[in-house]
């Protein structure tokens, strides 16, 4: 284990670490900076001139029915993906886990969905869940269920719920196994000995034995929800039908970059960023407490 | 052999025993039940996929959605490699051959340049002292809090101001910082004994030469696996080339896909939209199946 500081030296160091101080000064604090200060600030109507308003902007945001719309739909998109995608994959994780013949080769199936993007696994799913052309979509309209989620508001969300939630799987699993695999044998043994059946061996020991897990996992999953499956509603709603979709990244970027309303992107921005502190803070305080759990 | 004889026959003789076995292989069919229903899931939109990509545009428009290969998959990839589908029905179609190579030179340089970057910074913090070193630190740590998502707008801005939109250099310098990979080079650096440091300048390496000879070769393991990780974050990027795209030379097969596909009318010219997707999906899904142990290992040690 390392003691001390070994080269010494004052330039070299700062040398070295340049290109990543640059970067993140350029690209992350400036623009994080300037999007807290246009969020206090706002145009008039000719944009000539910027007015400081305080915390109006905000006030405004949160007061607006659509950013409530959105942040319901982000609550219920990013708690569905996170449930839906971690009882899978502790489901198959268990089963893998059991010494079985094939389990290698399982593993290898289960884990690619991992390198497919968010965007493609959208369309792929879109293969089979479309109205006209998909297995999935002509089989309900077929059975007479009405089917369209470009038209329908639920079925959209079901759909982008179940896109996001299946590219998941995969990193979940790896993790489950990961907390699986570290149970000592001797602990399942003794409980097999005592006569514990498997169900029951499963919620009153390995269960707890992976909550650690199980909330790091979590938190990963909601951040995951929330900032990375942009592309999942992109590439298959846009937000739609009659914004049925739109989470508070999405109405961002769509307030942003389509509509160039920028006090008010800013200000939802600000807000998101509040969001991931928090996520992230409670991500890192979990991580403490494993390493002396 | 008798004492095998008596024992079977004791089994068969003793019903408990007898059912604790049957319980034994129905436990084992259901766990084989499970995972092959899993396997089937996730397996399933793709082969929906590869089967579709080689049947004709007329095939798959009328809904008559195939279980089995077509005969038109050499023309469909070829057409999609090199056209982008069909030029009649589309006018503004990317062939798949340039998003690709995009994707490729994109999502290599963002794996590297974050390893390259991360190394220097944790080797920094590791092994000097100088003012303001854990200040530093911090900084990189917090960019972990500043996603793209949040800061669209005037990051976007910044790319104007410095003339990188529509440019490679635009796509891959702004996402190389990595707040994790700094951590993990920072992590393993530590374990890394005193004695190898002080024996190297007993033989008058500098820090540079020690770097070279000792901390990179050392580290030769956790790269790999952190590059196949980086790789797959670099070739999903998807917000990043949407906003700051638009010539068509420099689009990646990831965005470009979803703008084939549009609204998803009927019409599009789907069997072209599938063979992209096969291509889009084949690299990163190789690089995970075939580096499959680097992979874990990067994926488990970056979130720790």
């Amino acid at each position: 284990m390392r003691k001390g500081i070994i080269f010494k030296g004052k330039l070299l160091p700062l040398i070295l670490m340049l290109p990543q101080l640059a970067i993140t000064g350029i690209f992350f604090f400036w623009p994080a900076g300037q999007a807290i200060w246009s969020s206090l600030l706002r145009e008039d109507a000719f944009g000539l001139n910027r007015d400081f308003v305080g915390l109006e902007n905000f006030a405004e945001v949160l007061a607006d029915p659509t950013w409530r719309e959105a942040a319901q739909n982000t609550a219920v998109f990013a708690l569905s993906v996170a449930v839906l995608a971690l009882s899978a994959a502790l489901l198959l994780a268990v089963q893998a886990d059991k010494a079985i013949r094939g389990s290698g080769l399982y593993k290898t199936l289960l884990i690619w969905p991992y390198a497919v993007a968010p965007a493609i696994a959208a369309v792929l799913w879109l293969f089979l869940f479309h109205p006209q052309i998909g297995l999935i979509g002509r089989a309900l309209n077929a059975a007479q269920i009405a089917w369209d989620y470009r038209l329908n508001g639920g079925q959209a969300m079901l759909l982008v719920i179940i896109a996001s939630a299946w590219k998941q799987v995969s990193y979940n699993f790896i993790f489950f196994l990961a907390g699986l695999q570290s149970i000592p044998r001797a602990v399942l043994e003794a409980a097999s000995i005592d006569g514990a059946r498997p169900v029951r061996r499963f919620w009153t020991i390995i269960f707890p034995l992976l909550s650690p897990t199980s909330f790091f996992l979590l938190t990963v999953n909601l951040v995951y929800a929330f900032f990375d499956t942009f592309g999942v509603i992109h590439a298959l709603t846009q937000g739609g039908p009659a914004k049925a979709t739109e989470t508070l990244i999405y109405k961002v970027y769509v307030d942003g970059v389509e509509n160039l309303n920028l006090g008010a992107s800013a200000a939802q921005s600000v807000i998101l960023m509040i969001i991931v502190i928090a996520m992230t803070a409670v991500q890192f305080r979990f991580i403490e407490r494993k390493v002396h759990y | 052999m008798a004492g095998a004889l008596v024992k079977e026959r004791g089994a068969a003789a003793d019903p408990a025993l007898r059912a604790s076995r049957a319980r034994q292989r129905r436990d084992r069919w259901m766990t084989h039940g499970i995972l092959l229903l899993g396997v089937i899931i996730f397996a399933l939109p793709i082969w929906i996929t590869l089967v579709g990509s080689t049947h004709d545009v007329n095939t798959i428009g009328r809904g008559e959605v195939p279980l089995w290969f077509g005969g038109h998959a050499v023309e469909n990839y070829v057409a999609a490699w090199s056209r982008g589908g069909e030029a009649v029905r589309n006018t503004r179609a990317v062939p798949a051959g340039i998003m690709l190579w995009n994707s490729l030179v994109m999502a290599t340089l963002i794996a590297t340049g974050k390893i390259i970057i991360s190394l220097l910074s944790a080797y920094a913090v590791v092994f000097f002292s100088f003012p303001g070193r854990m200040a530093f630190f911090w900084m990189i740590f917090i960019t972990l809090m500043l996603p793209v998502e949040v800061r669209i707008i005037p990051t976007f801005q910044v790319m104007v101001d410095l003339h990188l939109t529509d440019t490679m250099a635009g796509l891959v310098i702004p996402v190389v910082a990595s707040a994790t990979a700094t951590l993990l080079f920072r992590q393993f650096f530590l374990t890394i004994p005193d004695e190898y440091a002080e024996a190297a300048k007993i033989d008058g390496a500098g820090p540079l030469r020690f770097f070279w000879d000792v901390v990179l070769p050392l580290s030769r393991t956790n790269i790999a696996a952190l590059f196949v990780i980086l790789f797959i974050y670099g070739w999903n990027q998807y917000l990043w080339p949407l906003l700051i795209i638009t010539d068509t030379g420099l689009e990646t097969i990831v965005v470009g896909l979803s703008k084939m596909i549009g609204r998803g009318d009927a019409q599009n010219e789907w069997n072209a939209i599938m063979a992209t997707a096969i291509l889009a999906l084949l690299p990163p899904v190789a690089v995970v199946v075939l580096m499959q142990r680097w992979f874990v290992k990067g994926l488990t040690e970056t979130e720790k």
